[in-house]
């Protein structure tokens, strides 16, 4: 190991959130193209895939680039930066300003504590891959995440207009319709991680060590063994994102642009970062829970993964931590990926619902629903467990 | 007419958790995800003009390469934005054809007034105004989008001829004169 691994806490803290935050950024921004490239696709059209730098025009490599809008991502992000920044004179300079600022805020805090993948020691466990290891993680996660929507509410308060303010007024309600179900949802999982005489925790570790088996309930993921859970989970979390079929404070049909309706440039931007980096999280979130986290398959652990391979070439490179540590995060980004991959593909299946029906269904339909599904699996839980 | 009432079938469970629909819902939408894209990438590729377009409106020459327009100014005065706007002149002695008494001195159509009606094209009695395929007209300035003569035939170009109606008149007063029958 390289003498850097054992440096000062502090600076390998800052040097590991910034390698996150690097992560982050490009994936968060390149979700923006992909949005618009998946988009395109399902509507029959081929998306952007015009822009580029002149002196890569021709070279062979760069055309599928471009085809695939990779510079457009680039004069996108420029044109954001250098246009003229709008500032309506009938709005609160201050809180019009800092609510952008308040949106990144939460999306890129709750990342510390979701962890990424997992390298295997020398000693052959498994040492999860996170920025802080808190045994509070998925209620870090919820306190954090549900800060965001002071953003959009103090983006409608500022903007002094009806449309955002009804915007603002719109992602109150649905966040506080969509929190509880969603918070219920996921309880049945911890219920049964934290089995009597184990060390109690609710982080996410802990969650995806325990889809982790070989065989029978051990390996098999939450989303098999509680479908219903995942199904509400995924639903509250498009709601919390403001996705489609929920973008409820967004709806451009019926509230112009809704809490985004005064704003433009770089302010406009940070807020789809934002929603992106959101958008990151709650897949990560969901497949940490739900999706077994950085196991490759069902009852096929990252370990036995690594041993096969190690079966199979007879290569030490594969019982490196870093190998592990690299294959596990590319796991898990992939399954990230095709979460997010799903966010836009149900934008172009689902309409919007009518916001009647979405606190009908909030409040009619999902939370008795996880409250009965949170009863049952804990009776079902006492009978396995008891 | 007897009202026929139809019973309204109850949704089953399955169908009222909205999954079904959803699940098929997704997969008309990956289907169109793989499917091809219908786009046409217009510079490059252009859109096939069918026949009897009405692009914009110029003028023609004959397959003598003599200009067609008369200058009678029925265009003119059909032209419902007044669009086109002629100066008449006379055509220059032994220009080929004796008995074409008038061509035009300047033609300009205004592009920024014209509604690409056809009406200019319909009542020419020399066939020599066509709509023809040009769908794109672009400029800078007011002054760059009138059309003048010579850009318009440049446009126009070429036309085959079925009538020759002057050659044909040309060709019967020769005879006349030439002693037929008086």
């Amino acid at each position: 190991m390289p003498e850097f691994y054992y440096a000062h806490p502090l600076l390998m803290a800052v040097l590991r959130g910034l390698a996150v935050l690097l992560v982050m950024f490009p994936i968060a921004a390149a979700c923006s193209m992909a949005e618009r490239k998946v988009s395109a696709w399902i509507q029959r059209r081929p998306g952007p895939n015009r822009t580029i730098l002149p002196i890569f025009e021709g070279v062979p490599g760069f055309t599928f680039l471009q085809r695939l809008g990779l510079f457009q991502l680039a004069a996108d992000g420029l044109k954001f930066l250098f246009k003229e920044e709008p500032l309506p004179h009938h709005v609160n300079r201050l809180y019009f300003t800092l609510a952008p600022a308040i949106a990144m805020v939460p999306a890129f805090t709750t990342i510390t504590v979701v962890p990424f993948g997992a390298y295997l020691d020398s000693q052959g466990g498994i040492v999860p891959l996170v920025l802080a290891n808190v045994d509070v993680g998925i209620l870090a996660v919820f306190a954090v995440a549900s800060l965001g929507v002071y953003s959009l509410i103090l983006a409608g308060w500022a903007s002094n207009s009806k449309y955002p303010f009804l915007g603002g007024v719109r992602a109150s309600a649905q966040l506080i319709s969509y929190e509880l179900s969603m918070t219920l949802s996921v309880l049945p999982i911890f219920l049964w991680v934290n089995a009597p005489g184990m060390p109690g925790t609710l982080g996410f570790s802990r969650v995806v060590e325990f889809q982790s088996g070989y065989s029978g309930w051990g390996g098999a993921w939450f989303v098999f063994t509680m479908p219903l859970s995942a199904l509400i989970f995924l639903v509250a979390l498009f709601a919390e994102t403001n996705r489609q079929p929920f973008d409820m404070p967004e709806s451009e049909s019926d509230l112009v642009g809704g809490f985004h309706t005064e704003y433009g440039a770089f302010k406009w931007s940070l807020f789809f970062v934002a929603e992106y980096a959101n958008m990151i999280v709650g897949s990560a979130v969901f497949t940490l829970l739900f999706l077994g986290g950085w196991n490759p398959l069902p009852w096929l652990p990252l370990v036995r993964l690594i041993h096969g391979l190690h079966h199979v070439t007879h290569w030490a490179f594969w019982l490196y931590p870093a190998t592990s540590g690299v294959l596990s995060v590319l796991i898990f980004l992939g399954k990230i990926v095709a979460a997010l991959f799903f966010f836009m593909w149900v934008r172009w299946t689902v309409p919007r619902f009518r916001y009647d029906q979405v606190m009908k269904l909030g409040w009619q339909k999902l939370l008795p629903l996880s409250i009965a599904n949170l009863i049952a699996y804990a009776i079902a839980i006492y009978f396995m467990q008891g | 007419m007897a009202i026929i009432s139809v019973q309204r079938k109850p949704l089953s469970f399955l169908e009222r958790t909205y999954l079904p629909a959803l699940a098929s819902g997704l997969f008309t939408t990956i289907k169109y995800l793989f499917g091809p894209a219908e786009t046409l990438q217009y510079p490059e590729q252009r859109p096939a003009i069918p026949p009897g377009y009405r692009g914009v409106p110029a003028l023609v020459k004959d397959p003598n390469g003599r200009e067609k327009c008369v200058s009678c100014q029925l265009c003119e005065f059909v032209c419902p934005p007044k669009a086109i706007r002629i100066t008449p002149g006379s055509v220059k002695p032994n220009a080929g054809v004796d008995q074409v008494e008038k061509a035009p001195q300047a033609f300009d159509i205004d592009m920024l007034r014209c509604i690409y009606c056809g009406l200019c094209e319909e009542v020419c009695p020399e066939e020599a105004i066509f709509l023809q395929n040009q769908y794109s007209m672009t400029g800078y300035s007011r002054a760059e989008m009138v059309n003048h003569k010579d850009r318009l035939y440049e446009i126009g170009g070429i036309r085959p001829d079925q009538h020759f109606k002057w050659d044909v008149k040309k060709i019967a007063e020769e005879a006349a004169a030439s002693g037929g029958h008086h």
